[in-house]
């Protein structure tokens, strides 16, 4: 007698928990969800074409926008790109403080996660902790290069400049603080009843599911597979460094958010390492004044905090590039949204985004 | 004549103007709190621009609300939208009309006043049936506002409501038992002649009472961990997504109205009401009792006042607390433990007390 609808609701692209402009249509049966169709573009800003309008060392401020949480990834991959086209070697020197740069920005961008991932599901107080602490890696990059989010802090075979006075010391500062400020999370969220029942068994996906839809980063390692770019095709540095790859097993938002807690004690691990081992001499290679590599083409991977990223350049032996794409792993990961919550309740959904990690820069480019 | 309309016009009306200022003024002020407590909880320091350390903040705020065009979007329900924010706020308020916020009294000319506006016999019904009905305005203005997100805040919100009256009532229930009375100056006033609280009732002290009490209080107020049907990060703004300017505070201001009756309600039923706190210590009684003995009757009742106050004090910064601390359930979830845990803990809750006073009888 009485029938039932599906109710179709649009989330976003005004949303406060879309992170950003993702726009969602959810098909609902009451609070359960049916399907799910991510809507994305709203950010697209055509970076992948501006980097073939731009010489090589312009478009290093194009990667900055595109995810603006971890740019400094990104600066790098591109940068490592256009090294391997041109056949330029780094100094060790260089080496050392990318890994350096980049293991910070991982942690600035996991705190980010974790902020926003437990603002969402309700948890206002780790919000504005993980900001705090966020806060202090910015001022380290503000210090290096002058910037707080996008940081254009790499050129093309090497670093453009030297850590400034003392800047070594306050970095190591932040890796004494970092730890009891983790546990001090931990504290409030990883024995929490409501915050296991709400991320346990929720936006579960199985190693291989997750492999064929060509997961990468912390939501792939959270379904057990121990990918790591920077194991599996080590670059810069990391080959000499000493760390671990932390996985998850269930695969479920909690597994991801104990590996993404581990990963970021494993990158302050990393960082004392290469600032022990920090060596002199030069920061940037023999690179020609106008970069015009050969032709050719390449593709370069790197590990960014969400996942593989991965640059394809191909050149025509001019000074622009001939093609220019970015993979990125916002983009990959979030294909998978739809799987993961199917069957799940409306709450959820904000969950899976937040474990999902996404940054809508990076996913439209 | 003149004494009867002191005794039944000027007296009360008096009363529930000051009640009412009092009320708006508190939840002015709960708001500050709200948001300066869980600013130093969470490293801030809150707003600090309008007055001196914020203080004048949320006028500012309330000015800005009411200075503010009142949109009514063109797809509502026009009669049942209007009347949501009305029909939320009236039995929030109508609650405070039973509460006794102290003891003590004093006479205007021949008349004498006490602080509770009235004494009802059945205090407690009222109280159960009057707050019931809050839960109209939220399924009014869901329903109204003919939109998605404040349809599935509505919705929540009436299940959750009326799931959670019921632990709410049977925690209400065993106080009824012990008090024998449902009128709440009763209620007190056996706690006052038992010596000791209803919370450290022997031999069966009424701990689990207030937890389900204070728990199911939060669900009811939907307030954190609690607050799914206007769970911002979910729902946008839930069931009054549609709503702005004066319209909109109605329900925020019902919403922190309700906050001060869970709290005053957990002073009445569980903490003794305005009576001091006396850790037990029976010649520390008549001097708490009293702050300003020469002023009789109305020293008494100031005291009660300052005491009562400390009482919801103490509740209502659990409930900020609970704010910064914990995240939010999930709407299966929240359901399954009103139904599951709650009201089996309830309903054995009763029989234990029960049981107790039958033990105590001897």
């Amino acid at each position: 007698m009485f029938g039932t609808t599906e109710m179709q609701i649009n989330m976003g692209p005004q949303h406060p928990s879309t992170h950003g402009v993702l726009r969602l249509e959810l098909k609902l049966d009451g609070e359960r969800i049916v399907d799910t169709r991510p809507v994305i573009g709203y950010l697209h800003r055509g970076c992948e074409k501006l980097g073939e309008d731009r010489t090589y060392a312009q478009a290093i401020v194009y990667t900055d926008r595109m995810d603006y949480c971890a740019a400094f990834a990104e600066n790098l991959v591109y940068a490592e790109a256009v090294e391997r086209l041109l056949g330029v070697e780094v100094p060790p020197r260089a080496q050392y403080m990318r890994v350096v740069l980049a293991e910070l920005q991982r942690i600035a961008s996991h705190l980010i996660w974790l902020g926003t991932h437990a603002m969402d599901i309700g948890a206002l107080t780790v919000f504005v902790y993980g900001m705090r602490e966020r806060e202090f890696i910015l001022d380290l990059f503000e210090s290096y290069c002058g910037a707080r989010l996008t940081y254009n802090a790499v050129r093309v075979g090497g670093m453009p400049e030297e850590f400034p006075e003392g800047w070594v010391e306050e970095a190591r500062r932040f890796c004494d603080v970092l730890p009891s400020r983790l546990d001090e999370y931990h504290q409030l969220l990883t024995a929490n009843r409501i915050w296991l029942a709400r991320t346990r068994g929720v936006g579960t996906i199985d190693g291989k599911t997750a492999l064929d839809w060509g997961m990468t980063g912390p939501c792939l390692r959270g379904s057990g597979v121990a990918y790591d770019v920077r194991k599996a095709i080590p670059y810069e540095a990391y080959a000499d460094l000493d760390f671990d790859v932390p996985i998850g097993e269930a695969g479920d938002t909690y597994d991801r958010y104990l590996c993404r807690m581990e990963e970021i004690r494993q990158s302050r691990r990393i960082v004392l390492q290469a600032l022990d081992k920090l060596p002199g001499g030069e920061i940037r290679g023999k690179v020609p004044r106008r970069i015009k590599p050969p032709k050719g083409e390449v593709y370069h991977v790197n590990e960014g905090p969400r996942g593989e990223l991965g640059v394809y350049l191909v050149s025509d032996g001019s000074e622009h590039a001939y093609r220019c794409r970015f993979r990125s792993p916002n983009f990959v990961n979030l294909q998978a949204l739809p799987d993961m919550v199917r069957g799940h309740l409306v709450a959820d959904v904000v969950a899976v985004i937040g474990t999902l990690d996404i940054v809508l820069g990076c996913v439209d480019r | 004549m003149s004494e009867t309309l002191l005794r039944f016009v000027v007296v009360p009306v008096a009363q529930i103007a000051v009640v009412i200022a009092a009320l708006l003024l508190i939840v002015v002020y709960l708001v500050l709190l709200e948001r300066k407590i869980n600013a130093f909880m969470q490293v801030r320091l809150g707003p600090r621009r309008v007055g001196w350390h914020g203080l004048l903040q949320t006028v500012a705020d309330v000015i800005k609300l009411f200075t503010k065009e009142d949109i009514t979007p063109r797809h509502v329900d026009r009669l049942v939208f209007l009347l949501a924010p009305v029909v939320i706020i009236l039995p929030a308020l109508a609650a405070f009309a039973v509460i006794p916020f102290s003891g003590g009294s004093f006479r205007v000319g021949s008349v004498g006043v006490r602080a509770w506006i009235s004494d009802v016999n059945v205090g407690l019904l009222y109280l159960l049936a009057i707050t019931s009905l809050g839960v109209f305005g939220v399924v009014m203005a869901g329903w109204s506002s003919n939109s998605k997100y404040p349809m599935l805040g509505g919705l929540r919100s009436a299940a959750q409501m009326v799931s959670y009256e019921v632990p709410l009532g049977l925690s209400v229930v065993s106080i009824l038992m012990l008090a024998g009375t449902a009128s709440l100056v009763g209620i007190v006033q056996a706690q006052e002649s038992a010596g000791r609280w209803f919370l450290f009732w022997t031999p069966y002290p009424q701990i689990l009472g207030l937890f389900l009490y204070f728990v199911s209080g939060v669900a009811e107020t939907n307030r954190l961990p609690f607050d799914l049907p206007e769970a911002e990060n979910e729902l946008v703004a839930g069931f009054h997504t549609e709503y702005s300017g004066m319209k909109f505070a109605f329900f925020f201001l019902a919403e922190y109205i309700n906050m001060v009756l869970v709290g005053c309600l957990v002073a009445v039923l569980f903490f003794g009401g305005w009576l001091p706190v006396t850790f037990g210590i029976p010649g520390l009684r008549e001097p708490l009792s009293n702050f300003f003995p020469f002023w009789g009757g109305a020293g008494a009742m100031l005291t009660g006042f300052f005491w009562f106050g400390l009482k919801v004090f103490l509740v209502l910064f659990l409930y900020l607390w609970m704010r910064a601390t914990y995240p939010r359930y999930r709407y299966d979830q929240l359901m399954r433990l009103g139904w599951k845990v709650f009201i089996p803990l309830g309903l054995g809750h009763v029989m234990v007390t029960a049981l107790a006073i039958l033990v105590r009888r001897g």
